[in-house]
């Protein structure tokens, strides 16, 4: 498909692309020229997304999302800041959370800002040095899924963090990743970010998205690539929690790989703020004995568009995966669920259980949500389900009863309706945060 | 401390109070008893300001103040309590926030200094040994997997806990094994005083044995049809409803008869 020319974002990606082609501009690539190989992954990305272009409505995949209005301002492509933007990591900040804290400021790891100790058997590096590196560089120029936006990143990223936990280490606290994203004027970010748990080791990564400009501000787009593999009988507890402001459009996509007996645990957050919050989270299930739980919860508010995508995909025998994503929609805000789960014809004993549950509270809020299930095995255990619905009058009534008022009994079915979620979140610092990050958009909820 | 006078009220169109008039003072404990449908759990309902039940015609003072134009929380806060015939189980919301919430909106609204978490254990302890309530449930989620009878008793605990100036018992007795019938029965006794009064309203006299009441009421078809003392209670018990809702409607043939 030609894209269309309504979207004048498209004219300036292509610009980026072909001067990043023209030579190894430090603004895009990096200090550092590319490999070939890389040069062409790079050039064969782009011309997948040359073929795609931006999506539109007519994709099944963002029927429900509406991104043209999000592509019509006009973004540089490159922003560097003169001064140093990592202190807007506070405000990721998690009382009483013991981790070692890293910061990124628009992809790029700022290492001055770390905080703690960094745990024995994790190597840190940047995407810039990684891609650099002979034994890492497959990683940057492995075809990420045909989508839109990956195409784009896999053209285009610039940078972003390299995660690679040594076999059998267990790091003995979480890492803590701050994503910070502001500008001066309206830009577009790409980071690509890889992470790897060896076997038999187990991480907990805990990844907060914040921003620093305003509102009104200029407009910040990320595009951002994660890739993480967690291979035989390793551990992985992966947590996100956006609260970027306004002024933030989120396009996010996860590859998660299994391998045999690995266990992958995810916890998406999504808070009143950025605009746009696209969630494309894909685990595939590539070996026997692998387990999977995924856990969402959205709250959200003013004219916000949050959608989580998922895909859960059962290639091998006897895998497990587990799905709960429940969403609270405020005032004019728009959800979207989109939660897919596939057992190849291979994929014998796979147990697979989807749940997505939302409360609809703002007059003008509305939530699509669609589970989707292709089972081509047929020893499996499947079930999916979806409900929508408002507050419980009879509860609420039971509430003011008390003497508890309107407002605060609201807050308490909010909080009990998150819980299911909320209490699968085994860190208790971690636990508190985010009840109380939920308080904080529901008023007189934090008592 | 209340009074209703000639309360009328409907739901959706039905009418279901024909004209109610009551006066409970301090210290007094006061039966509702009636046939299934007389009306009955409407009364507790129009009280405690549930939704869907209109007040059309009548008033209500509560303690020298309108209470008909106030919200659900603000009859609480004033002193009112309601005793559920079928208390909601609410999963996510632990029965210990719940309370901790509730005392402090009622303090807030009475202007008194919030509880010290001290002080509120030490009285939420206190209350539990009152009406033997299991410390393990008041850790869990509201009602969520009770018994009957621990929902039941869940609703004195709260109570206990509240403190009302006037509670009203929606059969409270309904689905209590006899045992749990004693220790509800128990804690009620312990927690009548001068101070307080109560409304009961029960189909069977058995919860009567127990908490003995100052006053017996009637109620048929939407009205008080007859009131009295304790024996009345007995009467009942051992003629049944029929005399009365015979007594009624030929009373009411005369009243038409006159007109």
């Amino acid at each position: 498909m030609v894209q269309e020319p309504a979207i004048p974002l498209y004219e300036e990606v292509v610009d980026g692309f072909n001067k990043l082609l023209s030579g190894p501009t430090a603004a895009v690539a990096g200090p550092r020229a590319e490999s070939n190989s890389l040069r062409r992954a790079r050039e064969a990305a782009f011309g997948r997304f040359r073929e795609r272009g931006f999506p539109s409505i007519k994709d099944e995949d963002w029927r429900y999302t509406q991104i043209a209005r999000f592509l019509k301002d006009k973004y540089d492509l490159s922003g560097t800041f003169d001064q140093d933007q990592s202190a807007l990591a506070d405000k990721a900040e998690i009382p009483s959370l013991d981790s070692y804290r890293i910061v990124l400021v628009n992809g790029t790891w700022q290492r001055n800002a770390s905080r703690g100790v960094p745990p024995s058997g994790l190597l840190l590096l940047t995407t810039a040095e990684a891609k650099q590196d002979p034994v890492f560089a497959h990683y940057f120029e492995q075809r990420t899924g045909d989508h839109h936006f990956t195409a784009l990143n896999a053209a285009l990223f610039t940078d972003g963090i390299f995660i690679r936990v040594d076999a059998n280490a267990v790091p003995d606290r979480p890492l803590h990743i701050v994503h910070v994203y502001t500008a001066d004027r309206n830009l577009l970010v790409q980071p690509r970010h890889v992470v790897i748990v060896n076997r038999n080791a187990a991480l907990t990564v805990i990844e907060s998205v914040v921003s620093g400009s305003p509102p009104d501000g200029p407009r910040i787009l990320v595009n951002s690539v994660a890739e993480i593999m967690v291979e035989q009988d390793a551990q992985l507890e992966h947590i996100l929690i956006q609260t970027a402001g306004q002024s933030t459009r989120l396009i996010q996509h996860t590859t998660v790989r299994q391998k045999r007996q690995s266990l992958y645990n995810n916890f998406t957050v999504t808070l009143p703020g950025s605009e746009l919050v696209r969630n494309e989270l894909h685990v595939r299930m590539e070996e026997e004995y692998s387990e999977s739980h995924l856990y969402g919860l959205y709250l959200t508010g003013g004219r916000q568009l949050v959608d989580n995508h998922t895909l859960v995909d059962h290639q091998k025998p006897s895998c497990q995966s587990n799905e709960l994503y429940k969403g609270v929609l405020l005032d004019q805000s728009t959800g979207i669920f989109n939660g897919k789960i596939y057992v190849h014809k291979d994929a014998q004993k796979t147990n697979a259980f989807q749940q997505n549950n939302n409360l609809v509270i703002g007059d003008k809020a509305t939530i699509d949500s669609k589970p989707q299930l292709e089972i081509f095995a047929d020893d499996v255990k499947c079930s999916h389900g979806s409900t929508v619905g408002q507050f419980s009058e009879e509860a609420l009534f039971y509430l003011r009863s008390r003497g508890i008022g309107e407002q605060t009994a609201k807050g308490l079915l909010i909080n009990a309706f998150a819980f299911d979620v909320t209490e699968k979140i085994r860190t208790p610092a971690l636990r508190s945060h985010i009840n109380h990050l939920i308080g904080d958009h529901i008023p007189a909820v934090n008592s | 401390m209340l009074i209703i006078k000639n309360l009328h009220a409907e739901v959706e169109e039905k009418e279901i109070l024909k004209g109610i008039d009551l006066s409970v003072n301090a210290g007094e404990v006061h039966a509702i008893m009636g046939p299934n449908g007389s009306g009955k759990s409407s009364l507790a309902s129009v009280l405690a300001g549930r939704k869907n039940f209109h007040v059309t015609r009548g008033e209500v003072i509560f303690k020298g103040k309108n209470l008909l134009d106030s919200a659900p929380e603000d009859r609480a806060r004033e002193g009112l309590f309601l005793a559920f015939q079928y208390p909601m189980e609410i999963p996510g919301v632990s029965n210990i926030n719940f309370l901790k919430t509730a005392i402090a909106e009622i303090r807030a609204h009475r202007n008194l200094p919030p509880l010290e978490a001290k002080e509120f254990l030490r009285m939420s302890r206190e209350k539990q040994k009152l009406v033997e309530f299991d410390a393990q449930l008041v850790n869990r989620s509201l009602n969520e997997g009770f018994s009957g009878g621990e929902k039941k008793r869940n609703e004195i605990f709260q109570l206990a806990m509240l403190e009302p100036e006037l509670a009203i018992l929606d059969e409270t007795d309904s689905g209590l094994d006899i045992d749990a019938l004693r220790i509800v029965s128990k804690g009620v006794n312990k927690l009548r005083s001068d101070k307080n009064a109560f409304i009961i309203i029960t189909h069977y006299q058995r919860l009567l044995e127990y908490i003995v009441p100052d006053y017996v009421h009637v109620l048929y078809d939407g009205r008080i049809v007859k009131s009295g003392t304790k024996e009345l209670a007995m009467e009942l018990e051992e003629k049944g409803y029929d005399w009365l809702k015979e007594e009624a409607r030929g009373k009411e043939t005369r009243e038409r008869a006159t007109i």
